[in-house]
């Protein structure tokens, strides 16, 4: 075992410049080697944001800050940003080249801090971690060294009042989608919501109100998790973790049963906003029904998935319960760490109590295709992935649906699968894609 | 000249081996000026944005070539773009005369902290071991990053360690980004792996066939060649290995951008004998009729290719004098790489255009070559006049979004995504064409013509995003010098 990782999915530490792009008017400054930058906005494509993509700041190191160091280079650049750029908050992360050669990053950001200046630094050398573990870390550092430095008040709890953390902006393609849907299904149960990044965000200043949540919400199987323990240690506030992207009628009733449990709300308001939402959402279900079980010319009854595994246990859920298709072997290829692997692997047993749903965690996709071509299964088979699996859903014949980065066959703006809006939004698309071949 | 070395594992960036600058303003010909004197100086930027990477550049030289696997020797986000060229791949290769697209093979060595304290060779050996098992590719490429340089990591002892026990090519290319801030040099990187490991010396020449060193445009040279009685060897993007080891029986070496070709040009008439046609690319029509004439004197085709000329300037030369006649007094302004970009001045120049001024990603003084027939900025500065406020200026969006909000051309003609971005939120219309043949011969001013016209024409969207587009500049910026921040940091301190 080598290692390896073939048809990349994800990308490095400083991927989560991304971060750092979805909060309103803030700028990524990289202080790190003249590609970076452009290997993430190759990596996510249309994802410039406010100042991310050629707008970014960047040290571009070059062989002189790789022997003499290149702080100096980074004060230089730091002093341009705030000539040049109009910010509200602006993130340093630092890239392999600084971090091997050792320099004094957070000293050079301390001189700004100390005139006052919302600044941040974190560590995101590409070899330290990929950007689901980072994204946590870019979260925690502005949490660290901005929120608890500009909060108005950092005690007060305020009733109702929760954070949520969910899709990794850009990484998921979807975030914009699921944070907006996330939000309005909160609020529809009486809670006020942070919801940090995006356009349905407050920016800078509904960060600066995190301290006064009195919980947090996390809606993944593990990434993210870092941050919610962090704000749990440092503002005392409880968590809870619902471990896959909620998708649908069931799951999405399941989750906000969860949290008005956890946030010992009235029940009475929030069943009559679940049952408004799941009456619309199977109102059309049911008109769909007789299209599910009588379309003659063949629809998809397998699935196989090469996403995330927020995804893989979201969509199996969904798919088998809600639309009839079955998930049979499942490539999770987010890095998932092994003290994960059994919770995750339990889940998605739970989605079913008459069958067994094979699961293999790689990030080696290019694994995941060898598997997948060597495995038949009766009927008509249906691929989830990413723009690399274009090709292999054509050579076994199947219904093939982009869900995931890196996506050159998909424009993703702000579609989202979370919730009952996305769980329909979710079949629409599979299906346009299903009678898309029929001429 | 610069002299190529095909035992060297490794060839030089530009900077050091051709002068290349990366930081100048002034004008065209002052720039020509400085590079034939020898007294091209850089100027550095205390305030920079993002640039490209030479591993990339690497990549898009190596990736592209049927039955080749590529390995990127570094994190896993050193390779994040690579995905891109499988797209090419799918969807150029039709068109290029591709039956069948297979899936590129492209890995990385996913370098984690351990490695960097360890060292990541025998990770390395054990992943080309694996590639090979999995792909049965028949060369294998592995490109190296910031990480895998700095560390120290042997790649050329563990890749020729490979060699020896897999039985095909595997090929280090060095290229780690912080080494130039010219990502061309990634070019020269994956052209020197590929000149000193794939290309064998010539068996048997043969004299019809010309290597054209290209990107993924479209086969616009099967005909222009047939006429001719030659034909193309494309190199290297959809080449299969043999296409490449034959190069070396090529009667010459054609550019479509000196810069993406000087090294491998030079390569193969250096190392294999293989002359290089070092005039510069047939953009705009003195250059296109001196290019023509001289690949027919090296290839002993003079006559055909009068009568190519001829027919050709029939062809096209009454319709260039309609657009020409419609193109009158519009402004345009550039950005792009070089030598490309020189060629698009000629280009919107031969055209009627006046062009205002261009930001231009580096210089190379003279290409590796040595011609200075081969200076495409030379060139268009000889046959059109200077060009104002030419700028170096390595893909800096702040200096651009400065220039051109004030300057307000009436074209935005770009080479580089991410470019036009600026051009659309002020409003100008704004062109990228991808095809590097597009705008050749005489058929291309009428392509580049039509397209002109037809952006400048239909600008409702330009206008309608200017009007709602949001500019995270500061308004102190727009109003300073556009070159404020270049040049060791003296401009800065004044302002």
């Amino acid at each position: 075992m080598s290692g390896i990782i073939e048809q990349e999915r994800f990308t490095c530490a400083i991927g989560a410049m991304q971060t750092v792009v979805a909060i309103r008017k803030a700028v990524p400054i990289l202080h790190s080697g003249p590609g970076c930058g452009t290997m993430v906005s190759g990596f996510f494509e249309h994802s410039t944001g406010y100042a991310g993509g050629s707008t970014a700041p960047c040290t571009n190191a070059s062989e002189k800050e790789v022997v003499f160091g290149g702080e100096a280079k980074l004060k230089t650049v730091i002093e341009g940003t705030y000539k040049v750029i109009d910010s509200d908050l602006q993130v340093v992360l630092s890239g392999c080249t600084s971090e091997i050669v050792g320099d004094d990053i957070s000293q050079v950001v301390a001189e700004f801090q100390a005139e006052g200046k919302p600044i941040v630094h974190v560590e995101t050398a590409g070899f330290k971690s990929n950007n689901y573990v980072s994204h946590s870390n870019v979260v925690n550092a502005i949490v660290d060294q901005y929120v608890e430095v500009y909060a108005e008040d950092g005690t007060t709890k305020i009733d109702n009042l929760v954070n949520v953390f969910a899709s990794i902006p850009y990484q998921d393609q979807f975030w914009k989608g699921n944070l907006r849907e996330l939000k309005r299904i909160l609020e529809g149960i009486g809670l006020r919501v942070n919801i940090l990044f995006g356009p349905e965000s407050g920016g800078v200043a509904e960060w600066r109100t995190m301290p006064n949540a009195r919980f947090n919400i996390l809606v993944s199987p593990w990434f993210g998790l870092d941050i919610v323990r962090h704000l749990e240690g440092k503002y005392g506030q409880p968590f809870l973790q619902f471990p896959y992207i909620p998708i649908g009628g069931n799951e999405t009733s399941r989750f906000l049963r969860a949290v008005a449990a956890f946030a010992g709300l009235d029940p009475k308001p929030v069943e009559d906003f679940i049952g408004g939402e799941e009456a619309g959402f199977y109102e059309e279900i049911q008109s769909l029904a007789t299209f599910l079980l009588e379309f003659r010319y063949g629809l998809p009854n397998h699935l196989h998935m090469i996403l995330d595994s927020s995804y893989v246990l979201g969509i199996s859920k969904f798919l088998l319960n809600e639309v009839g298709i079955v998930p049979k072997e499942q490539f999770i290829v987010d890095g998932v760490p092994e003290a994960f692997q059994q919770a995750i692997r339990a889940e998605l047993a739970a989605s079913s109590a008459k069958r067994e749903i094979p699961v293999s965690f790689d990030p080696d996709a290019g694994k995941a295709q060898e598997a997948i071509r060597a495995i038949t299964h009766p009927g008509r088979g249906l691929l989830i992935g990413s723009g690399w699996d274009k090709q292999l859903a054509e050579e076994k014949g199947f219904d093939f649906l982009s869900a995931s980065n890196p996506s050159p066959y998909r424009l993703v703006l702000t579609t989202g699968y979370l919730g009952y809006q996305g769980g329909l939004r979710l079949i629409e698309d599979i299906y346009f894609r299903v009678l898309g071949t029929y001429s | 000249m610069s002299t190529v070395n095909l035992r060297a594992p490794e060839v030089q960036v530009r900077e050091i081996r051709l002068g290349s600058i990366t930081g100048f303003e002034g004008t065209a010909a002052g720039l020509v000026g400085c590079a034939r004197r020898g007294t091209l100086a850089d100027s550095s930027r205390s305030f920079s944005q993002c640039l490209g990477c030479s591993t990339s550049n690497a990549a898009c030289t190596l990736v592209l070539i049927q039955d080749a696997a590529v390995i990127s020797h570094g994190p896993v986000g050193c390779s994040a773009c690579f995905h891109g060229y499988e797209f090419v791949y799918r969807v150029n290769g039709v068109n290029r005369g591709l039956e069948k697209t297979t899936q590129r093979k492209i890995f990385s060595t996913n370098l984690e902290e351990k490695d960097m304290v360890y060292g990541g060779n025998q990770k390395l050996a054990e992943s080309i071991r694996e590639v090979y098992a999995r792909t049965k590719a028949r060369v294998i490429f592995v490109i190296t990053t910031c990480s895998s340089g700095i560390i120290g990591d042997d790649v050329e002892n563990v890749t020729n360690e490979a060699e020896e026990e897999l039985g095909i090519p595997v090929v280090a290319v060095f290229c780690e980004g912080f080494k130039s801030k010219i990502w061309t040099s990634g070019f020269d990187a994956g052209y020197h792996g590929i000149a000193r490991k794939l290309i064998k010396p010539p068996v048997k020449k043969q004299d019809d066939m010309v290597n054209v060193v290209n990107f993924w445009g479209a086969d616009i040279f099967k005909d222009l060649f047939g006429r001719l009685g030659l034909r193309p060897n494309y190199l290297t993007p959809f080449s299969t290995l043999e296409q490449i080891e034959h190069s070396s029986e090529a009667v010459a070496t054609i550019q479509i951008c000196a810069t993406l070709g000087s090294y491998l040009g030079a390569a193969l008439e250096q190392g294999y004998g293989v002359p290089e046609i070092k005039v510069s690319a047939p953009y705009g029509i003195p250059q296109t009729e001196r290019w023509f004439r001289e690949l027919g004197t090296m290839t002993g085709r003079e006559a055909e290719v009068e009568v190519l000329l001829k027919e050709e300037r029939e062809a096209w030369l009454p319709r260039i004098g309609e657009l020409r006649e419609k193109l009158k007094g519009k402004t345009a302004y550039v950005t792009a790489g070089a030598s490309h970009g020189h060629s698009l001045i000629a280009i919107l120049r031969e055209l009627g255009l006046e062009v205002r001024g261009a930001a231009i990603f580096h210089h190379d003084p003279l290409y590796d070559n040595g011609s200075v027939e081969a200076d495409a900025l030379s060139n268009t500065v000889r046959d059109y006049g200077d060009v104002p406020n030419y700028n170096v200026c390595n893909k800096q969006e702040y200096e651009l979004v400065n220039i051109l909000s004030k300057s307000k051309p009436d074209i935005l003609l770009a080479r580089h995504g991410g470019m036009t971005l600026w051009g659309g939120k002020l409003g100008i219309p704004s062109l990228l064409i991808g095809d590097e043949h597009f705008g050749m011969g005489y058929k291309g001013l009428v392509n580049y013509g039509e397209r002109i016209l037809d952006a400048i024409e239909n600008n409702e969207f330009v206008t309608n995003l200017a009007r709602h587009a949001i500019n995270p500049y500061t308004k102190w910026w727009l109003e300073q010098n556009p070159y404020t921040f270049l040049g060791d940091n003296t401009n800065v301190r004044n302002y």
